[in-house]
């Protein structure tokens, strides 16, 4: 059933990139456990206007865990601490009365802080640029049934197509690395005859454009999986690596 | 001014050819020198930039968030039409034109959606070659499942994600066009205005969200793929940052807007729990292949479901519409929940809700089977109630999810104002009064990939555009009213927040313009948003500056702009004095309390031309003639 309950924030200000920026304390009060994290940002934020302070800004948009617009480091973790959750789809209920939450954003060199818990995450478009896609133009797709996937394949392709983008991969990792996010694309379209012919040069050029902008290299933590609210699973790291291995050797590509 | 629709001429199966070959053509080498301005990131706006980039256009595309993957197209969830007939179960391109001609409630042009329906299965062979994982057989085959109002299975779909995973597809698209150099991306930048220059749309005025500087953009044609205005009524599906601002200032500039009282409340979706309820959450219609709809046959019985016997249950969607059962249309699907609630029959906390419930399919199929095809959604389900709907049946009811209405277009998909097209939700043109399941997303990639590639270069290759630059008075002056309308948001500095006084107007169009509608209501509606738009203007407070990133800026302009737009999605459904699919006015209905047309008055597209300042619009009509599909009345039963 519904309660409500106080909180206390500590939310991180920071007014632009070249500010330092600071932790600031709020009381979140009359909070309901039925709201979303987010939800409960509103409420502070309406709060902080009616006060003519300025309310805290945070990126969102669907508010149903599938844009991978919104995303904040919650008491260290990003997303918060529930398993396969967006920071939009947490909700209250998992909080207590009297409870302390440090809200930050998300971290890495690659993703400079904009304006509070707002960051820059325009690297991954740029990854994406690099390869992340099946060279087809609009009109060229012969039928649709000429080429068959196995269905187990075609799961498969899409667990990793699952991705939403949101970036949590790389705030969770300790060297800051896109893997799980690169590896999700090289994944999806691997496994897919569609994705077959470019897959060598995809591999090499995301790969590639992960250290261009300014990515760590995996070394295993997992915590990119732990994290991920799509839960995506590291056997795509894995095959990455593979790819990458295949493509290093034997491609005319390399 | 009389509308003119541009309908080809000859037999409807012909039409879309012979206009393709009648359309001039731009010399390749000529393309180039070509600059279009598209709007918006949506399946429709990406496809579009993506297929025009392709062609060798030099494009430019506006999005509002971070990165054009974000696009609310990514929600869609249930799947995409098409007529491909790979389960052998009778479909045809004839047959989709008809069911989709028919759940739209005969407003819909038979010559557009003929269209829609022939291009429908090259839109799946496309988004397959690209990648996209859709559901397959064993045998490696695609997949297809039943959607509602249609009597056969024609929706492709991945998972619970199909929207997102077509999105991504289109993304792709974009993304290889913007590394090819075709395409250059202005993400975080929201559009104000239209620039005009001598009667033809000639560029675009933005704000770039993140140091508030006003930008001007010039180019040969502008495209709008903005999407629907569902937000009006503060609560919906639609993603927080929707709006209608660039379709509003486009009919401030000469575009008429068509239908706008045509709203979809789709009946599937997660109850309101809270005032500070920021948005609502749809559960896909798919579910509704499984789930059966009920509630308890005795008004205020409180017992919690398990305990109500089989026998004082009341499935009443499968009771009135035998043949369709759960899987009527929206519309009559949201009627008949808001009935049964209004009778006392509503369950949960507030009264207003029914049951969605599988206990039924999971008996009959197995958990295993309803997880695969649902697993998504039910986990989304319990996330937010906190409730399990494997254990417990769901609690559903209806909510804004898509809007019909939008500015009007001919066949070319351009609006009255010359040199602007209009795609995806954002036209009005091939859902009539209801969309279909499953439709949207069909819609948006047609327009994007296979309609505004040929009607824009038809467009460019005949007609004369003098060059025009960003220095042009014209750009000059834009720019400024839009400037001076964000000074004018910060100086109020008032004692209401933009989403209370949103809230407010929200309410009042849920009440009196939602799923149903009587004169006297929409009358008082009207005074009422008048009354809220002064008091908009008179209290409402904006923090911070117009010169960084300011998300209560953004908010109150897009209010700013619901609070004129609902006066008139109002006097739009005051006009239609009839019911046609979402739109219910409760004086006219059947015995059987179904939407009763007037096709004798009403057979129409509704325009409306901004008539300047705070004079009334301007209602226009386009007739619309029904030569294949016979004008009947919707039966489901």
């Amino acid at each position: 059933m519904s309660q409500r309950i106080r909180l206390t924030l500590k939310i991180w200000r920071q007014k632009g990139p070249a500010d330092p920026g600071h932790f600031e304390t709020f009381a979140a009060e009359d909070i309901s456990t039925d709201m979303s994290f987010l939800e409960m940002l509103d409420v502070v934020n309406e709060k902080l206007t009616l006060e003519g302070r300025e309310p805290v800004a945070f990126d969102h948009d669907c508010r149903e865990g599938i844009c991978g617009s919104c995303g904040a480091v919650v008491n260290g973790r990003p997303h918060g601490h529930l398993r396969g959750t967006t920071l939009c789809q947490l909700h209250m209920r998992h909080f207590r009365d009297g409870d302390t939450i440090v809200i930050e954003p998300f971290r890495a060199r690659a993703f400079p802080v904009i304006k509070d818990l707002v960051v820059d995450r325009s690297a991954l478009d740029r990854l994406i640029q690099s390869g992340g896609f099946v060279s087809v133009n609009t009109g060229s797709a012969p039928e649709a049934n000429t080429l068959p996937v196995p269905p187990d394949r075609a799961e498969r392709a899409m667990d990793a197509a699952a991705c939403i983008g949101c970036g949590a991969c790389v705030a969770a990792c300790p060297n800051a690395s896109a893997m799980l996010f690169t590896s999700a694309k090289v994944s999806h379209l691997a496994l897919l005859p569609q994705g077959r012919p470019e897959a060598a040069r995809r591999v090499l050029s995301m790969v590639r454009a992960m250290d261009a902008c300014g990515f760590g290299n995996c070394s295993n933590h997992r915590e990119c999986e732990m994290t991920c609210p799509k839960e995506i699973s590291i056997v795509h790291i894995a095959r990455l690596n593979r790819e990458a291995l295949k493509a290093g050797f034997l491609s005319p590509e390399r | 001014m009389r509308l003119d629709a541009k309908i080809p001429g000859g037999p409807l199966p012909q039409k879309w050819d012979r206009h393709r070959f009648e359309l001039k053509l731009v010399n390749p080498a000529n393309k180039r020198k070509f600059d279009i301005l598209v709007v918006g990131t949506g399946l429709a706006g990406a496809s579009a930039s993506a297929s025009l980039g392709e062609l060798g256009y030099n494009v430019k595309t506006f999005c509002i968030h971070d990165s054009p993957r974000r696009a609310h197209s990514i929600a869609a969830q249930g799947g995409i039409n098409a007529a491909k007939n790979y389960p052998n179960d009778g479909d045809s391109i004839w047959r989709l034109f008809y069911d989709t001609v028919k759940g739209g409630d005969f407003r819909a042009r038979e010559a557009n959606v003929y269209r829609l329906a022939q291009i429908s299965n090259a839109i799946i062979d496309h988004c397959v070659a690209q990648g996209v994982p859709f559901a397959r057989e064993y045998g490696g085959l695609l997949a297809n499942r039943s959607f509602g109002g249609a009597q056969l299975s024609r929706t492709f779909y991945a998972r619970g994600q199909t929207g997102q995973q077509l999105l991504l597809g289109a993304y792709g698209a974009l993304m290889r066009q913007v590394a090819a150099g075709r395409v250059r991306l202005f993400p975080r930048r929201e559009i104000l205005d239209i620039v005009v220059v001598r009667g033809k749309a000639r560029g675009v005025v933005a704000r770039n969200l993140l140091n508030g500087e006003i930008e001007c953009h010039e180019g040969h044609a502008v495209v709008l793929a903005t999407g629907g205005y569902g937000n009006a009524y503060y609560l919906s599906t639609n993603a927080k940052a929707s709006n209608v601002t660039a379709a509003f200032r486009a009919y401030k500039r000469g575009a008429f807007f068509a239908n706008p009282c045509f709203t979809q409340i789709h009946p599937t979706c997660i109850p309101v729990h809270g005032t500070y309820q920021s948005k609502l959450t749809l559960m896909s219609e798919s579910l509704r292949n499984d789930g059966r709809v009920w509630v308890p046959k005795t008004p205020g019985d409180k017992r919690p479901p398990h305990q109500i016997p089989e026998a004082e249950r009341d499935y009443f969607l499968e009771r009135k519409y035998p043949s369709f059962g759960n899987l009527v249309p929206r519309d009559v699907a949201s009627r008949n929940v808001k009935e049964q609630c209004d009778q006392g029959k509503g369950v949960g906390p507030t009264g207003l809700a029914v049951y969605l419930d599988f206990a039924d399919a999971i008996r009959r199929d197995g958990r295993a089977v309803i997880e695969r095809k649902y697993g998504n959604l039910f986990q989304m389900y319990e996330k937010i109630t906190g409730e399990d709907p494997y254990e417990t049946p769901m609690m559903i009811y209806p909510a804004v999810h898509y809007t019909m209405g939008g500015l009007w277009v001919d066949y070319n998909l351009m609006s009255t104002l010359e040199g602007l097209f209009v795609l995806g939700e954002a036209n009005f043109s091939d859902h009539g009064a209801n969309r279909l399941g499953a439709s949207a997303l069909m819609q948006g990639l047609a327009d994007g990939y296979f309609i505004i590639p040929y009607t824009l270069g038809g467009y460019l290759a005949g007609t004369p555009l003098e060059p025009v630059s960003a220095s042009d008075p014209a750009f000059a002056a834009t720019a400024r009213e839009a400037e001076e309308r964000i000074h004018r948001l910060l100086a109020v500095n008032g004692r209401r927040t933009v989403d209370d006084l949103h809230r407010e107007l929200g309410m009042v169009l849920w009440n009196h313009c939602g799923m149903s509608r009587n004169n006297e209501g929409l009358r008082k509606a009207r005074a009422r948003v008048q009354e809220l738009r002064e008091e908009f203007w008179r209290s409402v407070r904006v923090p911070g500056s117009g010169r960084d990133l300011n998300q209560s800026l953004e908010k109150a302009g897009r209010v700013a702009d619901f609070m004129e737009f609902a006066e008139l999605m109002i006097l739009d459904a005051l006009a239609r004095q009839e019911s046609c699919g979402g739109h219910f006015n409760e004086a006219y209905q059947t015995e059987d309390n179904e939407a009763r047309r007037d096709d004798e008055r009403f057979c129409h597209v509704a325009a409306w031309e901004f008539a300047g300042g705070d004079r009334e619009p301007v209602r226009h009509e386009e007739p619309l003639a029904f030569e294949h599909v016979p004008l009947t009345q919707r039966s489901y039963k």
